[in-house]
């Protein structure tokens, strides 16, 4: 056992930056992990790629990766993606934030950039509460799970956040744990080679903070939820891909080919500038 | 008007909401995003159509958040962005108006006043938004504001705000009326090369050593984009100068924030714009914006027909608020008037430049903007 | 039920297995116990000393067990493991 080399993917994160402040067991860092580890698998050029974040502890995400990259105001992380590749189409944009900032506040934005199909690759670390704040219910918080803010269990319905994206016209959906560690690195390396919306939920502990409200006080205990619940159905209906103590339905859900808003548009100025104008 | 990739040059005769998109594209501006409000609406519609023909892009986004953060994300990427918008779009845009000050994007935002508040009066005028332009963002900032007063300003002032918000990395606003957006006059085009264009200041620095937020002499960072290689993060978090996160620092704080402010602050000689007309020997000094200059330009020269020495400061930018010249003609005049389309808001800041000079103030709220008459009449009352 | 019939490979002798170097960054492990529990030939074991964040990282109990197969590193959250294949005696003089 030797300690002296770096780590491989140490070219990836901002040196000054890390240790990053997620907790022991956090899912986060296992996220970042996969996602640097399909980069360094697909050899990205990282001047091409730009990383865009919003609001809460996997938000944090941007500023540990060494790349252009940009955090937003809560929820606007996907609205700010939009600008940029549309702008230029020849960057590669990645959504990272969670279940709150993209479905709650940002819900609004998701939908519509999916629907337009703009060519913004999203994952969303699905943690099931608002951890940064303290742990609030979100609109994943499952039923009758306890959170702060609601101390006698959750009486709303969670969203399918699968069957959200593949309704509003993803052309790329996936579902993983953070213990598929090399299914979700593959479907990153396939998201991030694909054109169009493209969204991956990545089910993540939060023990600190969720876990520790929900009988389940440490990572490795979620993980091991996980583990038990955990079903690999490809292809399935996504709108019966639940999330209960006893089953995780996980798996590649849509893989399709649909044009891009940006190269329709391109091509849309294309051809208005060939034809001549009439007034 | 011409077709395809061609600015326009000459005269023309537009209506202000054009003349502002026109002036947008003359600018260099090559990417809108925007949302239908009234009375801004026709500024989408029209670039809508001309952005194609320059290459740009035009997307009407889902709500004016989304517009504004699209904004900011494409300038950021390179291209110089703009919005339009009305009241109460400007309200759901100011946390990212926000963030544009914290990350230093120079972009162009432009909000059509009309009467508020809430959903108030979408077709008819008014000059409530003014404070709202200095202070609408939670937080310590400072920011540019301009108020053209005619079709041909809105042309002129566009440009000039793409280039403030260029020059100082500064989100930029257009605060004009719905009368200015809505009224046709004669616009002169100069040609391509009789405008002046300024762009954001590149950095010389090499990638290792590049610090998005490493201020030159005059508070302002040269500015890199997505895409160039430098690898540089941005966030609305309080940050350092190579832009990462530092939220537990006063010191780290106490630079940035007042180095935000002092950025536009002390660099107000550079920025300000004001117009004088008649001033050198008044007695009663006029101070408007906008369309109400317009009636105050009628009133003062009917003032100087009845011997009245009246004179008209009409203020081009509104903020940084024009203290200095100000506080100039307070030393001469008796007292000042200031006819606004509102409940009192630039008149506070004039009472303050003005210190002992007595302040008249003229409101008038709803579908017509004070007439010459009703200038006049206040004059004469402050004689 | 199928009978499973073992077979030894013919070149067993000759093929030269790689052989794992497991690299622990014990100040930057958080001791969330990923790597020990997920590693499928069971080379790892919470350590008795306490690093500098205060947690029991991780220590190796057999290196030889190792396949290599990457796991520990692809699930740890802090970047604190990683596995690369030793030299063989021969290429490392």
């Amino acid at each position: 056992m030797v300690e002296e080399l770096t780590h491989p993917f140490s070219k990836y994160l901002r040196s000054a930056m890390i240790p990053h402040i997620w907790c022991p067991g956090c899912g986060n860092g296992i996220v970042l992990n996969c996602f640097i580890h399909a980069l360094d698998e697909l050899q990205e050029d990282l001047d091409k790629l730009v990383v865009v974040s919003g609001i809460g502890c996997i938000g944090r995400t941007a500023g540990y990766v060494n790349t252009d990259s940009f955090h937003t105001t809560h929820g606007r992380a996907i609205a700010f993606a939009t600008g940029v590749k549309l702008a230029n189409p020849e960057l590669d944009v990645v959504v990272i934030s969670g279940d709150g900032d993209l479905f709650a506040i940002g819900g609004n934005h998701f939908i519509h950039a999916a629907r337009r199909n703009i060519g913004i690759k999203v994952i969303c670390a699905n943690n099931f509460n608002y951890g940064m704040t303290g742990g609030q219910q979100g609109p994943t918080t499952p039923a009758e799970a306890y959170t702060t803010t609601t101390p006698y269990g959750n009486i709303e319905p969670s969203f399918n956040l699968v069957h959200l994206a593949t309704a509003s016209g993803a052309t790329y959906v996936a579902r993983w744990t953070t213990l598929h560690v090399r299914r979700l690195t593959q479907s990153i390396k396939r998201m991030m080679q694909k054109e169009g919306f493209c969204f991956i939920e990545v089910v993540s502990p939060c023990p600190e903070i969720f876990g520790r409200r929900n009988k389940m006080k440490t990572g490795l205990e979620m993980m091991e939820w996980f583990r038990r619940a955990s079903v690999v159905e490809n292809f399935s209906d996504p709108s019966k891909a639940d999330i209960t103590p006893e089953r995780i339905v996980v798996g590649e859900f849509v893989n399709i080919e649909k044009i891009s808003y940006e190269k329709l548009f391109h091509e849309k100025i294309a051809h208005i500038n060939e034809q001549k104008v009439n007034w | 008007m011409s077709g395809k990739k061609a600015l326009l040059t000459g005269a023309h005769f537009i209506s202000g909401d054009i003349a502002c998109a026109e002036g947008a594209i003359t600018a260099g501006c090559r990417f809108f995003a925007g949302y239908p409000i009234t009375p801004a609406t026709e500024i989408a519609e029209h670039l809508s159509e001309r952005m194609p023909e320059f290459g740009g892009i035009y997307i009407q986004m889902e709500d004016e958040i989304a517009s504004i953060a699209a904004v900011i994300g494409a300038s950021y990427a390179g291209l110089k962005a703009m919005t339009a918008t009305s009241g109460p779009g400007f309200s759901l845009m100011q946390e990212n108006i926000g963030l544009a000050v914290m990350t230093e994007t120079p972009c162009v935002i432009v909000d059509i006043m009309r009467g508020g508040p809430s959903t108030g009066q979408p077709t008819m005028p008014g000059q409530q938004d003014v404070m709202q332009a200095k202070w609408g963002s939670h937080g310590d900032y400072a920011i540019i504001a301009l108020a053209p007063s005619s079709v041909q300003e809105m042309f002129d002032l566009t440009i000039e705000a793409f280039n403030l918000a260029e020059i100082y990395r500064v989100p930029t606003l257009l605060m004009a009326d719905e009368v200015i957006a809505h009224m046709w006059e004669k616009v002169e085009f100069p040609s391509a090369k009789e405008i002046k264009i300024v762009n954001r200041r590149k950095t010389k620095v090499s990638r290792e050593n590049y610090m998005p937020f490493m201020p030159e002499n005059d508070f302002v960072p040269p500015m890199a984009c997505f895409g160039e290689g430098y690898h540089f993060h941005a966030t609305g978090l309080t940050h350092d100068e190579r832009g990462y996160p530092k939220t537990q620092s006063s010191e780290v704080q106490s630079k940035l924030v007042r180095r935000l402010c002092d950025k536009i602050n002390n660099n107000a000689d550079k920025i300000v714009k004001v117009q004088e007309t008649m001033l050198d020997d008044a007695e009663i000094a006029v101070v408007a914006y906008g369309i109400v200059s317009r009636s105050a330009l009628s009133a003062v020269r009917k003032a100087r027909e009845k011997g009245i020495k009246a004179g008209l400061l009409r203020l081009v930018t509104l903020w940084p608020f024009p203290e200095e010249q100000v506080a100039k003609i307070a030393e001469q005049a008796k007292a000042i008037v200031v006819p606004e389309m509102n409940c009192g808001q630039m008149t506070r800041e004039v009472e303050r430049a003005a210190k002992e000079t007595p302040v008249a103030f003229l409101s008038k709220l709803g579908e017509e903007p004070h007439t010459p008459m009703e200038i006049f009449e206040e004059i004469r009352r402050n004689v | 039920m199928p009978e499973r019939i073992k077979h030894k490979p013919i070149d067993e002798e000759k093929v030269k297995h790689p052989k794992a170097e497991i690299h622990i960054l014990t100040d930057q492990c958080k001791g969330c116990g990923f790597c020990i529990q997920y590693c499928p030939k069971k080379v790892l074991e919470e350590s008795q000393e306490i690093n500098a964040r205060g947690v029991y990282p991780p220590k190796v109990v057999d290196e030889d067990k190792c396949i290599l197969c990457g796991f520990c590193m692809a699930v740890c959250p802090d970047f604190a493991i990683f596995v690369t294949e030793k030299q063989s005696e021969e290429e490392a003089c």
